[in-house]
């Protein structure tokens, strides 16, 4: 392999990187911007984010979103968890293909057709939409996610483990409950963030199933920008942006001493 | 105190009329939709039997093993344990514990969790558990490694985790699904020992599943051959090499060569057999051959004996020349095609470091044996 930086390579990395870097990496430098107009740089200055954190209407909608995500991430999780145990265990029962077709299906959906099907349901029945309409549309899309990520850790589960926790004397309830759920348990909590994560960033089906008082903050964002942006939406961009970086950054980095020290323990092992 | 080996030899409760079965499989067959696991079989181990299931993969050893866990109930027949009919009681609720091909530690748990789980499942007081976990991490020398995870034991220490962790509530029997499978063939003969080592300290009933024959032989105080959910033999190793009862046992074990033939004369004392092609052989036992029919003669290649000039005062003698010969240190391998065109195998140790009169090949060769080297299969 040739490894060295020939002119071609650095080329191609320098423009693939700014093709996915360079909006956000404006975004960061104007959210510190003196001026009030995005487009011009009128100095350095934090005050858009103490203002920011003066704007209501924004700490408001971040409020929501944060309950939204938490409850919607949390059901979505124990229903998805529950949804991918039966498909990989039950299967022998009639309609399974089906069955699984369709907890999958909202994968590929369009949001558009799952906010407007999801807003013809609400009227329907008569529910108020609000706070409680988001939620639920918010564990309706995410949940064939959770199921997706727990059943592809199921898949590869040592069901003698199950036996074994049996064969020693443990109902099976307490069987899933020490045995089981302690072993899928970094695929469920993967499942919950990936959960938590889209429901973060669901701009479509939120505006479809939400109501007054119920504003998300990417609702919010979007409906201040068709208004102008303001610095303001830069810096609220800016940490988001940050926090997700971080949860990453933190996340594989766990995730990597984790492997390393799994590997020497293993090594350790061998040797005796 | 007595040694292993005369205890074992005063042990033969099957050939004791009197004695109560322990285990008892009762006409059970098992089928998995249209598959035919196990088929009618009826078995019967004893208390403190050491007992081994031996088969290639897919003849329903194994399928026993979890029906005596209770992991499978039997479409039909019953099993008793103890007396006691098995049907019904889920896993969780019987006296028997298994360790597992896959040893099925829990990967969340240290040495010491994973060996207390089934105490606590008993709920077996606090002191007491501790008190047992330090006894069963003494007799598989992991004193040291009580702490760690299983990820952090090599294949042998993991081993003797599962199996410390099984017979950690004393079970009534032990049920081992190919005990020593994942290991290096060294570290398995070490184990081997140890494993019946174990079994004699506890007093156990051990059921072990393999498909190392082997390992069998070594281990078990009785062998059943089991081929297609039906049990072919059940004897002691010995007698499971000496005494096949038929072509499927007598191929499975060992080595051996086989001529087909009729009896052409039958005796109190002899049985002559006329090969198919020609050969005259003389036996002592003719077992269940009526005179005329048709039969196999089996007979172990250690048993045969090769010469280079005819041998005087054998019974039995076969012409023929060396066609194949493989020298493999403590022994060698003869092929000898005879004059009708079978190929017999003999081996013959290497006793003494220079051979007089070696053969070698397209040698004539002469091959004989006595009249009680091998035996008469009607089946």
């Amino acid at each position: 392999m040739n490894s060295t930086w020939s002119r071609f390579n650095i080329t191609s990395i320098v423009l693939g990187f700014a093709f996915l870097y360079l909006p956000i990496v404006l975004l960061i430098v104007f959210s510190f911007n003196e001026s009030k107009l995005v487009t011009v740089w009128g100095g350095f200055s934090t005050k858009w984010y103490v203002s920011l954190f003066h704007n209501q209407g924004l700490m408001d909608a971040t409020w929501v979103t944060a309950r939204v995500g938490v409850i919607s991430a949390t059901v979505a999780t124990v229903l998805g968890t529950l949804a991918a145990i039966t498909l990989t265990r039950y299967t022998r029962f009639k309609g399974r293909v089906l069955f699984s077709g369709m907890v999958f299906a909202p994968l590929v959906m369009p949001e558009v057709i799952t906010g407007l099907s999801l807003l013809l349901l609400f009227v329907a029945v008569g529910l108020d939409r609000g706070f409680v309409t988001v939620t639920l549309a918010h564990i309706t899309f995410t949940m064939c996610f959770v199921a997706v990520v727990v059943q592809s850790r199921l898949v590869t589960f040592d069901r003698s483990l199950e036996e074994a926790a049996m064969d020693l004397g443990a109902p099976p309830v307490k069987t899933f409950f020490q045995i089981t759920l302690p072993v899928i348990l970094p695929a469920i909590i993967s499942g919950w963030m990936l959960a938590f994560t889209l429901s973060l960033d669901d701009l479509v089906i939120a505006s479809f199933t939400s109501g007054p008082g119920a504003t998300t903050l990417p609702m919010k964002i979007y409906s201040q920008v068709r208004l102008g942006v303001t610095p303001e939406i830069n810096a609220a961009c800016t940490i988001l942006i940050a926090v997700v970086a971080i949860g990453v950054i933190i996340a594989s980095i766990a995730n990597k001493r984790r492997e390393i020290q799994r590997q020497l323990d293993e090594q350790a092992a061998q040797r005796g | 105190m007595k040694s292993l080996g005369s205890i074992r030899r005063d042990f033969a409760p099957w050939n004791d009329p009197n004695a109560k079965p322990y285990i008892q499989f009762d006409k059970v067959t098992k089928k998995f939709a249209d598959f035919i696991a196990v088929n009618n079989l009826s078995l019967t181990i004893f208390e403190r039997e050491f007992f081994a299931l031996l088969g290639a993969s897919g003849c329903g050893k194994s399928t026993l093993l979890r029906m005596l866990a209770g992991f499978e109930e039997p479409s039909a027949g019953r099993i008793l344990l103890d007396g006691q009919d098995l049907r019904g009681i889920p896993p969780y609720k019987r006296p028997v514990n298994m360790m597992f091909q896959s040893y099925a530690l829990f990967p969340h748990m240290t040495v010491e969790k994973n060996i207390a789980f089934g105490l606590k499942q008993e709920g077996m007081p606090g002191p007491d558990i501790e008190k047992r976990v330090a006894e069963m991490l003494r007799l598989v020398k992991l004193e040291q490694f009580a702490k760690r995870k299983p990820h952090q034991l090599s294949g042998g220490q993991r081993q003797r985790v599962a199996l410390a962790r099984s017979v950690a509530k004393r079970p009534k029997v032990l049920l081992l699904d190919e005990p020593l499978g994942a290991l290096d063939k060294k570290l398995r003969e070490e184990t081997q020992f140890e494993l019946m080592d174990l079994q004699q300290e506890l007093g156990l009933t051990f059921v072990v599943v393999t498909h190392d024959q082997e390992e069998a032989m070594t281990m078990a105080d009785r062998i059943a051959i089991m081929d297609k959910g039906e049990v072919m033999q059940v004897a002691t190793p010995a007698e499971i090499y000496e005494a096949p009862t038929s072509r499927f046992v007598a191929h499975f074990v060992g080595n051996v060569n086989m001529f087909e033939g009729r009896v052409a004369e039958r005796t109190a004392s002899t049985t002559r057999i006329t090969g198919a092609t020609g050969a005259q052989i003389v036996v002592d036992n003719g077992g269940a051959a009526a005179a005329g029919s048709d039969i196999i003669f089996a007979i172990r290649p250690e048993k045969i004996k090769v010469s280079s000039k005819k041998p005087a005062d054998a019974v039995n003698v076969l012409e023929g020349e060396v066609y194949d010969v493989a020298y493999l240190g403590d022994m060698t391998v003869y092929h000898i095609k005879l004059d009708d065109g079978q190929i017999v195998r003999a081996s013959a140790l290497n006793a003494s470091r220079i051979t007089e009169d070696p053969l070698t090949w397209n040698d004539r060769a002469w091959v004989s044996f006595r009249p009680d080297a091998g035996v008469v299969l009607t089946r």
